[in-house]
C-alpha cells in the first residue's frame, strides 16, 4: 500500500506549487500513472481523498491518466506495446537492448485551481 | 473562473534525489548500497547471513541493514554472522523510503564499510518503486513461489539489476521449472542473470558477494530495459542519473522539471528574481 506515500507525496508537491502568495482552491490534480509504475490508480484515489483532507485540496478530484507501456528496440528500431505482463524482449529480433518509451510514468501533469493569485511559471489552458 | 496549470512534477522526484544524494555520499566513502527485494519468506535472510558470514572470512568490510514491520528477528540472525548489522522497524510501513534510510545510515553505518546491504521489507510491490540509492538491486525468489513470479511483480524483476533464486536444493522436489522461470525473467528483464543458490547446500555461496564487489569495482552492471527510459524527460524516476538537476532547491519552483516554456522570455510576468536556471531547459522538441 505505498499509495498512500504517493498520495502524500502529490498532495505535498501540489501544495507546495502555490508558492508562498498561495493560490486558489485545488479543484484537481491531474496524474499520469504508467502501466508499469507499480502504482493501482483506485488505491491511490482512496488515499488521495484522505490525505486531502484539512488541506488546501480538501475535495480535489484525482484524475488519472493511464499511459500505456511502450518500448523501441534500438538494433531494429522496431517498436510495440509491451502489455501487462510486458514483454520487453524484441518481437522482432529477440534483441535484449530495447528501451521504454513510455510506461513508468508517475508524474503530475497539471492543476486546476479555482481562480486565484497567479503564480509563475504558469501556463494556462483553462 | 479556474485555470489549469501545468506542472509536469515527477511525484517520486523527491525520493530520487535523497536517493541520488546518498548514492553519491556513499561513493564518496568507497561503499555501494545492495537493495534485496522479495516476498516475505523468500530466505532472504538465510542468504544474506550467508553472504556476510563469508565477507567477513575473507575481510571485507560489509554491513547491512534490515527492515522489517515489526519484531528483531532478522537483525538477530543476521548478526551472527558478526558484521554490523542494524534492524529498522518500518511500523507498518510497506517500504524503505531513500531518505529514512540515509537517517539510519548516519552515525552508524561504520567508517570503513565497501558493501551495504539493504534487507528491504519483504514486499514485491512497494519497495520496487523507491531507489534508494543503491548500485545493485537484486531480486530474489524461492522455487517455492513458482515459475511465474517474476511475471506477477514485472516491476520488481524488471527493475533489478540481478537476480537470485534461493532454495535451489528443493527445485526438484517441488517441481520447480527452471528454463520457464528463466524465460519469464527475460520476458520482464532480457539479458539479466540469475544466480541459483542454496542456502543449505551451499550452492551459489558466495555469488551474490562477488557481484557486489564487482560492482564497487566499477564494474559494468546490468541496466533493465524498464530502467532504461527513451531520453523524453530527465526526471521520471529510477534513472538516477539526472545529477545535475537534482540539488539546492527545497521547492517546487525551481529548474524546470519540464516546465513548458514555449513562450518567449520576455513575455514572461512575475519574474522579478535573476533566471540563472532558466535557459538550460531542454528545447521542448527533446522532451516529447
Amino acid at each position: 500500500m505505498h499509495e498512500m506515500s504517493i498520495a502524500m507525496a502529490v498532495v505535498e508537491q501540489v501544495e507546495e506549487s502555490a508558492g508562498p502568495a498561495g493560490a486558489g482552491a485545488v479543484e484537481a490534480v491531474h496524474l499520469e500513472v504508467g502501466e508499469l509504475a507499480g502504482v493501482v490508480p483506485e488505491a491511490l484515489a482512496f488515499c488521495f481523498e484522505l490525505v486531502c483532507a484539512g488541506t488546501a485540496l480538501e475535495g480535489a478530484e484525482l484524475v488519472t491518466e493511464t499511459v500505456p507501456g511502450r518500448a523501441r528496440c534500438g538494433p531494429c528500431a522496431a517498436e510495440w506495446a509491451v502489455g501487462m505482463p510486458p514483454d520487453l524482449l524484441c518481437p522482432q529480433c529477440g534483441g535484449v537492448r530495447a528501451e521504454l518509451l513510455a510506461g513508468r510514468e508517475l508524474r503530475i501533469t497539471a492543476v486546476r485551481r479555482a481562480d486565484g493569485p497567479a503564480y509563475a511559471p504558469a501556463n494556462q489552458e483553462g | 473562473m479556474c485555470r489549469v496549470v501545468d506542472l509536469q512534477q515527477a511525484v517520486l522526484a523527491k525520493n530520487d534525489r535523497s536517493a541520488q544524494d546518498l548514492r553519491a555520499g556513499l561513493a564518496a566513502r568507497g561503499a555501494i548500497a545492495v537493495n534485496l527485494l522479495s516476498s516475505p519468506g523468500s530466505g532472504k535472510t538465510a542468504l544474506l547471513e550467508s553472504e556476510l558470514t563469508i565477507a567477513r572470512e575473507r575481510g571485507v568490510p560489509v554491513a547491512a541493514l534490515t527492515a522489517d514491520l515489526a519484531t528483531e528477528n532478522d537483525a538477530t540472525r543476521l548478526a551472527r554472522s558478526g558484521v554490523p548489522v542494524k534492524q529498522v522497524l518500518t511500523d507498518g510501513l510497506c517500504h524503505l523510503e531513500a531518505s529514512m534510510l540515509g537517517r539510519y545510515l548516519d552515525g552508524w553505518l561504520p567508517e570503513a564499510t565497501e558493501l551495504l546491504f539493504v534487507e528491504n521489507v519483504g514486499n514485491l510491490v512497494c519497495p520496487a518503486s523507491y531507489d534508494l540509492g543503491e548500485s545493485l538491486r537484486v531480486a530474489l525468489a524461492a522455487v517455492t513461489e513458482g515459475e511465474d513470479k517474476p511475471l506477477k511483480y514485472p516491476t520488481a524483476f524488471g527493475l533489478a539489476n540481478l537476480v537470485v533464486v534461493t532454495k535451489a536444493d528443493i527445485a526438484a522436489a517441488v517441481e520447480f521449472d527452471e528454463a520457464a522461470f528463466r524465460a519469464n525473467v527475460q520476458r520482464v528483464n532480457p539479458g539479466v542473470e540469475i544466480l541459483l543458490t542454496s542456502a543449505r547446500t551451499g550452492r551459489g555461496r558466495g555469488d551474490l558477494l562477488d557481484r557486489a564487489l564487482a560492482v564497487r569495482a566499477g564494474g559494468p552492471v546490468h541496466l533493465p530495459v524498464m530502467a532504461r527510459q527513451a531520453a523524453t524527460d530527465g526526471h521520471t524516476h529510477g534513472t538516477g542519473d539526472d545529477h545535475s538537476h537534482g540539488h539546492g532547491h527545497g521547492h517546487g519552483h525551481s529548474h524546470g522539471h519540464g516546465y513548458s516554456h514555449e513562450h518567449p522570455h520576455d513575455q514572461e510576468h512575475d519574474h522579478d528574481h535573476p533566471h540563472p536556471h532558466g535557459h538550460a531547459h531542454l528545447p521542448a522538441g527533446e522532451r516529447s
